[in-house]
């Protein structure tokens, strides 16, 4: 039951964030066989003393082996890797962020950001054992286990790191630095972190006070799927005093976060603002929105408060959350002031 | 039923026409905006009757009421008597009690279409198009093949053929799905069926179609009773019994197919409401036929209201309300009703 909610969650994540992988992308020469010589030489040199002496680990780029705990529980990752697998367009984000890209040999068909990330036809939700271990990885980053992709890459002894969409902000930070520890780039990870941290304060800062907190609708789809303040995505819009109107489609959790809408209870609530995560999926805009029957008179539509978003900075959780908030944080001000 | 057998009463027509009126007004009212029944009949009269309104709706209301509530009210009435027509038709047709009106294909081609549309991510306005033009492809390649065969135009021969081109359909579209897991989602909302109106588009966009099927279907009740006795028995009476199933066949595909194109797959109402009505009236498609209109556009319009309130403001899917309903009442069919359908 929980697997088949996490599942249905994942693909209420991911089904906004199918663009095609980009083809200004790598080059279909660059994956493993080409890269993967160069990488192994580099690492050889250092890989050796880091394992047989870790006594004499004063640097910190070569404390491996290394133990990294996370949420489904503790991975060993033996040696620094260089042929990283990443089957989660939220942790190749946050594998470039952390200074790891150069590491990357593959990303799944979904990973379309950075422009740089090695993305490859490798599917994402349903993963194929042998189609990852083609491209002979040390390690492997999903946001899930469809079932036998931990004991299947385990026997085949490649440690994989699961990491579960983000619930709460710190979540973010926790999985990035999971994938910093992991990968040898402890501190750029925390640089990278500590950056993010400070534009989110002085975006939430920039946020006027208002006696009367705005009102929003966070559209995921035109049928009016949506996310509650209980989410991920509604904890940002939280950060900044926002007043999420689907709170009271899902109270007591049923529809994890994610309630479908009766429009006609949107119309009612009139949200002060409308923000559009259905731009690429959906083809939904400003103009489609206001050509809806019966949301002309709302007041997000008046005020030219409907804001289009990227499908897929809104649904994934990784670096890229602070220029959503930075976004959500404009739109907040423009329309307070 | 003291009187004939399989005339069709006045107070059944008077009883079932009464169902519709009251689905519409419960319909109208019920919902998760807070319209009062006051508010709604003040507007109906300032309306319709041209007698103004005490309390005038603010324009959220008045939006709410004629562009959204009422549309889908009547759209689920349109898609609800048609699905349940075309059921107790197909029923008739394959002298099949689980005969239901996505049988031959009608479903699969229209889910294919729609994958499609959705997949290739072509214009959500031509998503009905899409889904009409699989669902009579559908039906018209399981009727090919079925009047391939040697049989002929025999039901179980159609049946078949219809298993067969609904199954490869579904394969062509759970790979097309597969491809594109990131439609996922899109896809499967709208096989679950939904009464999602734009204004009065839907209803427009489907009316024609549906007026034009259930006239055909009604023209042709009687000879659904004859057909009912056997191919043999229908053609010694006269009867040319493959032009009859084509013709019943092919409206009722209309039909179905213009209601799937605008609300997805919505389960069971092509099999309970017919059935309803044979425990209640009687087998004789007299009867059936124009009574399945009304009381499948009573049941659905229902349906809908326990959609959008059950979870309010959330919403169900009508196809989980039409088959969490649907299915206890069909084990209870089977049970109670010692006839053969």
């Amino acid at each position: 039951m929980t697997r088949t909610a996490r599942w249905l969650l994942l693909v209420v994540l991911l089904a906004a964030c199918g663009v095609e992988a980009s083809p200004e992308g790598p080059a279909p020469t660059d994956p493993p066989p080409a890269s993967e010589p160069a990488a192994t030489s580099t690492v050889a040199t250092t890989s050796p003393s880091a394992t047989s002496d870790p006594t004499t680990t004063t640097t910190t780029p070569a404390a491996f082996p290394v133990i990294v705990a996370t949420s489904a529980g503790d991975v060993e990752v033996p040696a620094r890797p260089v042929a990283i697998v990443s089957l989660s367009p939220t942790a190749t984000e946050m594998l470039f962020a952390v200074g790891a890209g150069d590491q990357v040999v593959a990303a799944d068909s979904f990973s379309n950001f950075p422009p740089e990330a090695p993305t490859t036809d490798l599917a994402a939700i349903t993963p194929n054992i042998e189609a990852i271990l083609a491209f002979n990885p040390d390690l492997v980053v999903a946001s899930f286990d469809p079932g036998d992709l931990v004991s299947g890459l385990a026997a085949a002894g490649v440690p994989v790191i699961i990491q579960d969409a983000a619930v709460v902000l710190d979540d973010v930070y926790v999985q990035m630095e999971q994938l910093g520890l992991a990968t040898g780039n402890p501190e750029p990870a925390d640089d990278a972190i500590a950056e993010i941290r400070s534009r989110i304060d002085r975006a939430v800062a920039s946020v006027p006070d208002l006696d009367q907190p705005l009102t929003y609708y966070h559209e995921l789809d035109s049928s009016f799927f949506t996310a509650t303040s209980q989410t991920f995505i509604g904890e940002i819009y939280g950060l900044l005093g926002l007043e999420n109107i689907a709170d009271a489609a899902d109270a007591d959790g049923t529809a994890f976060g994610f309630p479908q809408l009766s429009e006609e209870f949107i119309i009612e609530a009139d949200p002060d603002l409308i923000f559009l995560a259905d731009t690429i999926c959906c083809g939904q805009t400003s103009e489609t929105v206001a050509s809806r029957p019966g949301w002309e008179s709302l007041t997000a539509v008046v005020e030219g408060q409907v804001i289009e978003l990227d499908d897929d900075i809104a649904s994934r959780w990784g670096p890229r959350i602070v220029d959503y908030l930075e976004i959500v944080a404009a739109a907040v001000a423009e329309a307070a002031g | 039923m003291t009187s004939h057998p399989s005339r069709l009463p006045a107070r059944w027509v008077v009883t079932a026409s009464a169902l519709v009126a009251i689905a519409a007004a419960v319909g109208v009212m019920v919902g998760p905006a807070s319209l009062t029944v006051g508010n709604i009949i003040g507007a109906v009269g300032d309306r319709w009757l041209g007698i103004e309104a005490t309390v005038p709706l603010t324009p959220a209301q008045d939006a709410i009421l004629w562009d959204i509530r009422l549309p889908r009210v009547v759209l689920g009435m349109i898609v609800g008597g048609g699905l349940a027509v075309s059921g107790a038709a197909y029923q008739g047709v394959f002298r099949n009690p689980l005969a239901d009106p996505f049988l031959l294909g009608v479903a699969a081609g229209a889910g294919l279409g729609a994958t499609i549309g959705i997949v290739f991510g072509l214009d959500r306005a031509l998503l009905p198009l899409l889904a009409f033009v699989g669902a009579v492809a559908g039906v018209s390649a399981a009727y090919l093949l079925g009047f391939s065969l040697r049989t002929g135009r025999s039901a179980g021969a159609l049946l078949l053929a219809g298993v067969a081109v609904a199954a490869f359909l579904t394969a062509v579209q759970t790979y097309l799905q597969q491809l594109n897991s990131d439609a996922l989602r899109d896809v499967y909302s709208w096989i679950l069926g939904r009464l999602s109106t734009t204004g009065w588009r839907e209803v427009v966009l489907v009316l024609p179609y549906v007026a034009i099927g259930i006239a055909v279907l009604l023209a042709s009740r009687r000879w659904l009773d004859v057909l009912a006795l056997g191919d043999e028995e229908a053609s010694a009476l006269g009867l040319d019994v493959g032009k009859t199933r084509t013709v019943v066949i092919a409206a009722a595909t209309l039909v179905t197919a213009a209601s799937v194109a605008v609300s997805g797959l919505i389960a069971f109402v092509g099999i309970i409401v017919p059935h309803i009505l044979r425990l209640l009236v009687g087998t004789s498609y007299r009867r059936l036929i124009p009574l399945s209109i009304l009381g499948g556009g009573a049941f659905l319009a229902l349906a809908d209201v326990l959609a959008r309130s059950i979870q309010q403001p959330a919403e169900l899917p009508i196809g989980v309300v039409t088959a969490f309903i649907g299915a206890p009442f069909f084990a209870l069919v089977l049970r109670t009703s010692g006839r053969q359908p």
